[in-house]
């Protein structure tokens, strides 16, 4: 017994798995699940359809067809990538403050575990389930429009984790949440959060355009605040082909491409955001 | 219920090799509130090693807090304590203690058996030997039959039989029990009263938080009272605390008997044709047969009447007080 305790990791190991098991029976889950099946077929259908397998050459030049496609592409990773933030946000929304408010946290947190690492296992489980989704919801995607045309959007393996850390940023903030908020006010505020994000961006985007520098400086403030859309942003600059890059206006635009230093930003927020939700779940009388 | 074997309790709860005599539980002067509400005053107690050991008190006197305060899930806002010899809050230490909470609830969604072996692996079991607990376990609790259900189809009976099997899966040497028999039926009770009982033969202390004073009464060596997170008034239920009525029913009765009765103990009253009065012990019983006999008097009856727990209930927590 003493061997299994000593490992530092149990305890992380041990909360991961059983949020793991909990999480995956879930409604949320089954929703999830049954959203993405649902998109992907109508995703496919719309890319069968859109683009025949016998491509007509003289009807869409080769350069039309592969910005189009580009396009394409890039709206069924929008959807990939709202689809992927609900399931960052709605797995764990309950987890940490469900428990405290039903008392399921009493019977763990009586257990030889240090309070940081239900947290950290939470944290772990919910992270590899955001992924796990990411890679079924967006690599659908992308094999949709790969088998059925061929195309294959560039940067992927940078593109990717990217909104990943998108999704990360939230997801934390929830967990973080959770150990200060009821349920329903800790989901309003992440969406909060989200939305902010979102109209950030898209401000910024039109200041950009504008040439409008206040705008694009109050966006570029809210983007910090909460930096999930702007990795969206730079993800899907990094799968636009050169010449997409090169149009300033259009859907998906990414007219104002967030900067490096702003995955280094996103970055630094998960850590402090888990931070957060450490500090606040070690004092917090269960 | 299935009858619980004498194998099967050696093998469910093996012998403590820890000295018998040490307090398993100290606390001197804890004290929590929340805000300007003091939810723990001053609690001072100890538990004995070995002792089934009841906490008492009306809804709202802090006993709740006060477990939470001794398993760490509370910190003392003043005062300290120790559990197993271990500061309050020790990580470590809840290796070896068992902990059912009241209204146990978990993942509604896992089956009784997921549900152990989780709480097995939190406490560092593994592989066989969980297994091997997990079924005797389920056994003891009387849930084989439905260990491959989900929690949500269970009743509140089964839930809470559940979660004892969660609080023992550890076979730990301190078991704090919150309300365990809130929600169970007269078997599921006497099932827990049984359980208690294969602990204290184990040699596994008990810490008994409950409203049910018959369940205390079955099942506990000692009792506290607690208001407002003091402790009030100690009580042990394996002596007479100075306090054993006798009923006895003689002829002829007349009232210098009475008067001859006060020099065997106190408040020697009339009622019908029955004296009632107070001994200082169960030893002072014999005496007082042999000396109405000596004295010739017909003995119809002599009977010992220990107060019950609810009385002491009501004369020490009554005062002021209103139902909870």
């Amino acid at each position: 017994m003493a061997s299994a305790l000593d490992n530092p990791f149990h305890g992380v190991l041990s909360v991961a798995r059983l949020t793991w098991l909990e999480a995956r029976r879930t409604r949320i889950a089954l929703a999830a699940l049954i959203c993405a099946a649902v998109f992907l077929t109508a995703y496919g259908l719309a890319v069968y359809f859109l683009f025949p397998t016998s491509p007509q050459p003289s009807v869409r030049p080769l350069l039309t067809r592969q910005l189009q496609l580009a396009i394409l592409t890039l709206a069924g990773l929008y959807v990939a990538n709202f689809l992927v933030v609900a399931v960052a946000v709605m797995l764990p929304v309950d987890s940490i403050s469900g428990e405290i408010e039903s008392g399921v946290i009493e019977t763990i947190a009586s257990k030889p575990l240090a309070r940081s690492a239900i947290v950290l296992g939470k944290w772990l489980a919910f992270l590899l389930m955001t992924a796990v989704y990411l890679l079924l919801v967006a690599g659908g995607v992308v094999l949709v429009v790969k088998a059925l045309t061929g195309y294959l959007p560039p940067h992927l393996a940078r593109a990717l984790p990217l909104m990943f850390l998108g999704a990360t940023t939230l997801l934390t903030l929830c967990i973080a949440g959770g150990t200060r908020f009821k349920t329903v006010t800790n989901g309003i505020v992440v969406f909060g959060f989200y939305a902010m994000a979102f109209i950030g961006g898209w401000v910024e985007e039109i200041g950009f355009i504008l040439g409008n520098e206040s705008a694009r400086y109050i966006g570029t403030a809210i983007s910090l605040i909460s930096p999930a859309d702007s990795m969206w942003r730079l993800a899907a600059h990094e799968m636009k082909p050169p010449l997409l890059q090169q149009l300033p206006m259009g859907p998906f635009s990414t007219a104002a491409v967030p900067s490096g230093a702003m995955v280094v930003w996103a970055i630094g927020f998960v850590l402090a955001a888990l931070a957060v939700a450490l500090r606040q779940f070690l004092k917090r009388p269960l | 219920m299935r009858p619980l074997t004498s194998s099967r309790s050696l093998r469910l709860f093996s012998k403590s090799a820890v000295p018998a005599a040490t307090n398993v539980v100290e606390t001197q002067s804890l004290h929590r509130q929340f805000g300007a509400t003091v939810a723990v005053a001053d609690l001072s107690l100890s538990v004995a090693r070995g002792e089934i050991f009841g906490f008492l008190g009306h809804n709202g006197a802090g006993k709740t807090t006060s477990l939470k305060l001794l398993l760490g899930l509370l910190e003392p806002s003043n005062g300290s304590g120790t559990v197993l010899g271990a500061p309050l809050g020790d990580r470590r230490v809840r290796a070896r203690i068992g902990f059912l909470p009241e209204h146990f609830r978990f993942h509604a969604s896992l089956t009784a058996r997921e549900l152990l072996r989780i709480h097995g692996r939190l406490h560092g079991l593994r592989g066989a030997t969980l297994e091997r607990r997990i079924d005797d376990l389920l056994m003891r609790v009387d849930l084989v039959d439905a260990e491959d259900r989900p929690l949500r189809g269970y009743s509140k009976g089964m839930t809470q039989r559940a979660g004892l099997a969660q609080a023992l899966i550890n076979d730990p040497e301190l078991v704090f029990l919150d309300e365990p028999t809130s929600g169970l039926d007269p078997l599921g009770r006497l099932l827990v009263r049984d359980i208690i009982q294969e602990l204290r033969e184990r040699g596994t202390t008990v810490f008994l938080n409950s409203h049910l004073l018959g369940e205390v009464e079955a099942t506990c060596d000692r009792v506290v009272f607690v208001r407002e997170g003091r402790v009030v008034r100690e009580l042990s239920l394996k002596t007479s605390n100075g306090d054993f009525a006798v009923e006895l029913r003689v002829a002829p009765l007349d009232p210098g008997l009475i008067t001859a009765l006060g020099a065997f103990g106190t408040q020697v009253t009339r009622v019908k044709d029955m004296i009632r009065m107070r001994l200082s012990d169960e030893e002072s019983m014999p005496k007082l047969a042999n000396w109405l006999v000596q004295r010739g008097l017909k003995v119809y009856e002599l009977r010992s009447r220990r107060r019950s727990l609810e009385e002491w209930f009501v004369e020490i927590m009554g005062d002021g007080q209103r139902p909870g």
